[in-house]
């Protein structure tokens, strides 16, 4: 088994997307009234549609495309603090290459490398490590940005640079987690959701546990799903059974990876160099209370916001979005891609307003990638 | 968000750091396994596990996945007999 | 002339002995141009036969690193030029070599790119006629830049372009896609990648003149190059006014490179191949024109990928192995290895 094609056979998907018809039928689910379901994850917003499951599915399911995209949710004051913080002289400024393109007020990192800045794309935190230990004589700012899937990779470096007492390394952390922003959208009044597919890889860090809220004081059930697409149907399957049953439960698809209670040693690595803020400032939904880390005081020599006085350390900090950006709304399902204003006109994947058409993963870019840009402005 | 691919542990390559190599489909790169490392560092070669930024982050588990598609299989079969029926009641009508 | 220093310097590029000695020991001993003027003086019988056309192409050469498994700058700099004219229809004849050397660069690495670059030509039927040499300081270029210009003849009767791509004609690919750029994102090591891959980079003039001699009706050909396969198709669908459709079961991809995109998240259809390319036939001489690109090594995994047909212009479509369907666009900028 190589854990991947076998849950890419199409005769089984057949198969799921009958039962899932036969579910929707079964619950009433119309074109004109479809049942809402929210793929939290970015990683799932891709595979939806990489594989056109978004037409294959019954007309009566809608997907809303959850804010599960760490870089679309990356306010622009952030990448503008990245990119302060990589045009200092004594800077190597590692990133994902995911972060190069999203823009900032002034520019984008990918804008500020053009300008001189040494910004290296790595494809792991163990990379910016030995980009420190090679240049002791730099200071090596990795930025940390993702939800609690990557956050132990960044705390298990910074522990590993502390074991080995390198004083050139430093992490800028935009970690973030998943359940505080969801409940901030089932708070919302407007909201219309029926029930959640839920980040499979975030899960098999926190395990199934910290969603409990959204069965029992929200009514609403939440499957954890893979990647490939008979896992996100099987899990779509799942949450449609729950409708039909008038059950609201946390449920498990994705067991080959998902332990119930998640992955005790990066659980222990995140406890042990993060804390959370008070409250981070998600793009399009603004601040939202305890649903961002930083960096504990017995690590603040690893902390590149305390290193340069920036960001969250700093006075003053909140800088406005761009006018005429719908990202947020978006972003929690009120409006799709195709009925933003600017879709297809004030911003494209050439010139990006919203972070949304930046990232691969953002609803918008694969709207555009996979659904059709050119009929978007029809 | 959080792109992760299984790859299966080929062997221990620093044991005091935990990095160890993995492979995935004929792509070898060294990766951190300390959140799937047991007390026997050596247990783990062979072992598929789901790797994301250069950390193993979670063991796989092949019973778990067979159940899976198990389940699928099942699904797949019900619903041949139901189209079946189906085709069988319109041949009739 | 014999040449003693180890390292190009400032002083190869003065325009005095030390310029001469290079230019004689490295290049042209090996090239062995037909005269030593400024210029090359060319006769071509093909030429004179009536409506015989000569085309005409011009690339440049960057790579890090310089070489690669499967090749150099120098492969690549032959093999890209005479594929620019062959799957315009033309025989590749002859090419210039511009080299853009940095201060330090190694002899024994030029010696190097110089032979291989002579061994392609006369692996292509080429001749290498004219160059230049200029020497730039330590830290104005990346070590080693090359650009090749490529004049060819285009037999009478023979117009292969985009435009002329039908509804109905079958795309096909001479083998497995995006090699190259995966072999080369592992060779720069900065993502520690290690694969058993080599780059594709192959000259593909004998194996169009081939394809064309067995299926005179095909329409166009273009190398998939840099923006991959994907890339290639959409220039195509555009200029034909056409949409094209390929299947995704049929794409051939090494395990190897599918391995690097994922961990990546890189979609191989974007990846570079330097010795693949893509072409349009009818149908009716599809089977004779994979025949004859089978019967060659560089050819030896050709295989029909999809058509072209009626629909909307310019849209290129992917059947995926899952039955849905996706659009397969034009990238924005290059692919950059993401985690999300």
């Amino acid at each position: 088994m190589r854990f991947a094609s076998e849950f890419r056979d199409p005769v089984l998907a057949r198969a799921l997307l009958a039962a899932v018809a036969g579910k929707a039928e079964a619950i009433g689910a119309t074109r004109e009234r479809p049942v809402h379901i929210m793929e939290i994850c970015g990683g799932h917003t891709h595979s939806i549609f990489r594989y056109g499951l978004d037409k294959l599915v019954h007309e009566g399911i809608e997907f809303v495309h959850g804010p599960g995209c760490p870089v679309c949710v990356l306010p622009m004051a952030r990448v503008d603090e990245c990119v302060a913080i990589a045009e200092r002289p004594e800077v190597i400024f590692a990133t994902f290459g995911d972060a190069m393109r999203v823009p900032g007020h002034r520019k984008s990192l990918m804008q500020a490398r053009a300008d001189g800045a040494d910004i290296r794309m790595v494809y792991s935190p163990l990379d910016a490590l030995e980009l420190a230990r090679r240049n002791p004589d730099r200071e090596v700012v990795f930025f940390a940005l993702g939800f609690e899937t990557t956050t132990p990779s960044t705390a298990l470096a910074i522990l590993q640079a502390a074991r080995e007492g390198l004083g050139n390394f430093s992490v800028f952390c935009n970690h973030i987690t998943v359940p505080e922003p969801i409940r901030a959208l089932l708070e919302d009044p407007d909201m219309r959701l029926d029930g959640f597919i839920g980040p499979g890889h975030v899960s098999m860090v926190i395990g199934l546990r910290p969603y409990d809220f959204i069965a029992r004081d929200f009514g609403k059930p939440l499957v954890v799903a893979g990647f490939e697409p008979t896992d996100l149907l099987q899990a779509l399957l799942m949450v449609l059974t729950q409708i039909a049953e008038g059950r609201a439960a946390i449920e498990n698809q994705y067991a080959r990876v998902v332990p119930e209670n998640g992955n005790p040693v990066s659980l222990a690595a995140i406890a042990e160099v993060y804390e959370r803020r008070p409250s981070f400032e998600w793009r399009g939904l603004g601040e939202i209370e305890s649903s961002g880390l930083r960096i504990r005081p017995a690590y603040a020599a690893f902390d590149a916001e305390a290193k340069f006085g920036i960001g969250y350390a700093a006075a003053r900090r909140t800088v406005p979005e761009i006018e005429g950006c719908a990202c947020g709304q978006v972003m929690t399902g009120r409006l799709k891609p195709t009925q933003c204003p600017q879709y297809g006109r004030g911003c494209t994947p050439e010139s990006p307003l919203g972070a949304l058409m930046v990232s691969s993963e953002g609803a918008c870019a694969a709207y555009w990638q996979y659904a059709g840009a050119r009929t978007a402005a029809a | 968000m959080c792109l992760g691919i299984p790859g299966r542990i080929t062997a221990i390559t620093d044991p005091a750091r935990l990095m160890a190599l993995a492979e995935i489909s004929g792509v070898r790169r060294e990766v951190n396994v300390a959140c799937v490392a047991g007390p026997d560092l050596g247990a783990l070669v062979g072992r598929w596990v789901l790797i994301h930024v250069g950390f193993a982050m979670a063991l796989i588990d092949a019973d778990e996945a067979a159940r899976t598609l198990e389940a699928l299989r099942d699904l797949g079969e019900a619903q041949e007999t139901l189209e079946q029926l189906a085709l069988t009641e319109e041949a009739l009508r | 002339m014999t040449l003693r220093a180890t390292h190009v310097t400032m002083a190869h590029g003065g325009g005095g002995r030390a310029m001469r000695e290079l230019i004689e020991s490295v290049f042209t001993d090996v090239f062995r141009p037909p005269g030593s003027e400024d210029q090359a003086r060319l006769a071509e019988e093909a030429l004179r036969e009536p409506g015989a056309r000569l085309a005409f192409t011009t690339d440049s050469f960057v790579v890090r690193p310089l070489r690669f498994p499967g090749g150099d700058i120098g492969k690549l700099a032959v093999c890209g030029t005479v594929n620019d004219l062959a799957v315009g229809g033309a025989r590749p004849l002859w090419l210039s070599a511009a080299f853009i050397i940095e201060e330090g660069c190694e002899v024994a690495l030029l010696r190097e790119v110089v032979a291989t670059m002579a061994e392609e030509a006369a692996r292509a039927g080429v001749r290498i006629v004219t160059g230049d040499t200029k020497v730039v300081e330590r830290g104005k270029a990346d070590g080693l830049f090359i650009t090749t210009s490529g004049l060819g003849v285009i037999p009478p009767g023979r117009d292969l372009g985009a435009a002329r791509i039908r509804p109905g004609d079958v795309a096909i690919v001479n083998g497995v896609l995006g090699d190259h750029g995966a072999a080369i994102l592992a060779a720069r090591g900065d993502l520690a990648l290690s694969a058993e891959l080599a780059s594709d980079c192959a000259g593909l003039g004998h194996l169009m003149q081939a394809a064309l001699a067995a299926a005179p009706g095909i329409t166009a050909a273009r190398d998939c190059t840099r923006g991959g396969l994907a890339s290639a198709l959409n220039e195509m669908a555009a200029e034909a006014g056409l949409a094209i459709e390929i299947d995704e079961t049929r794409l051939p991809l090494r395990p190897e490179v599918v391995g690097v995109c994922e961990i990546l998240g890189l979609d191989p259809l974007y990846l570079a191949s330097e010795g693949r390319l893509v072409l349009f036939c009818p149908e009716a001489e599809a089977a004779a024109a994979l025949a004859a690109m089978r019967a060659l090594p560089e050819g030896a995994g050709a295989v029909a990928i999809g058509r072209a047909m009626a629909g909307e212009p310019g849209r290129v479509t992917l059947r995926t192995a899952f039955g849905g369907a996706r659009i397969v666009d034009m990238l924005v900028g290059d692919q950059l290895p993401r985690i999300c």
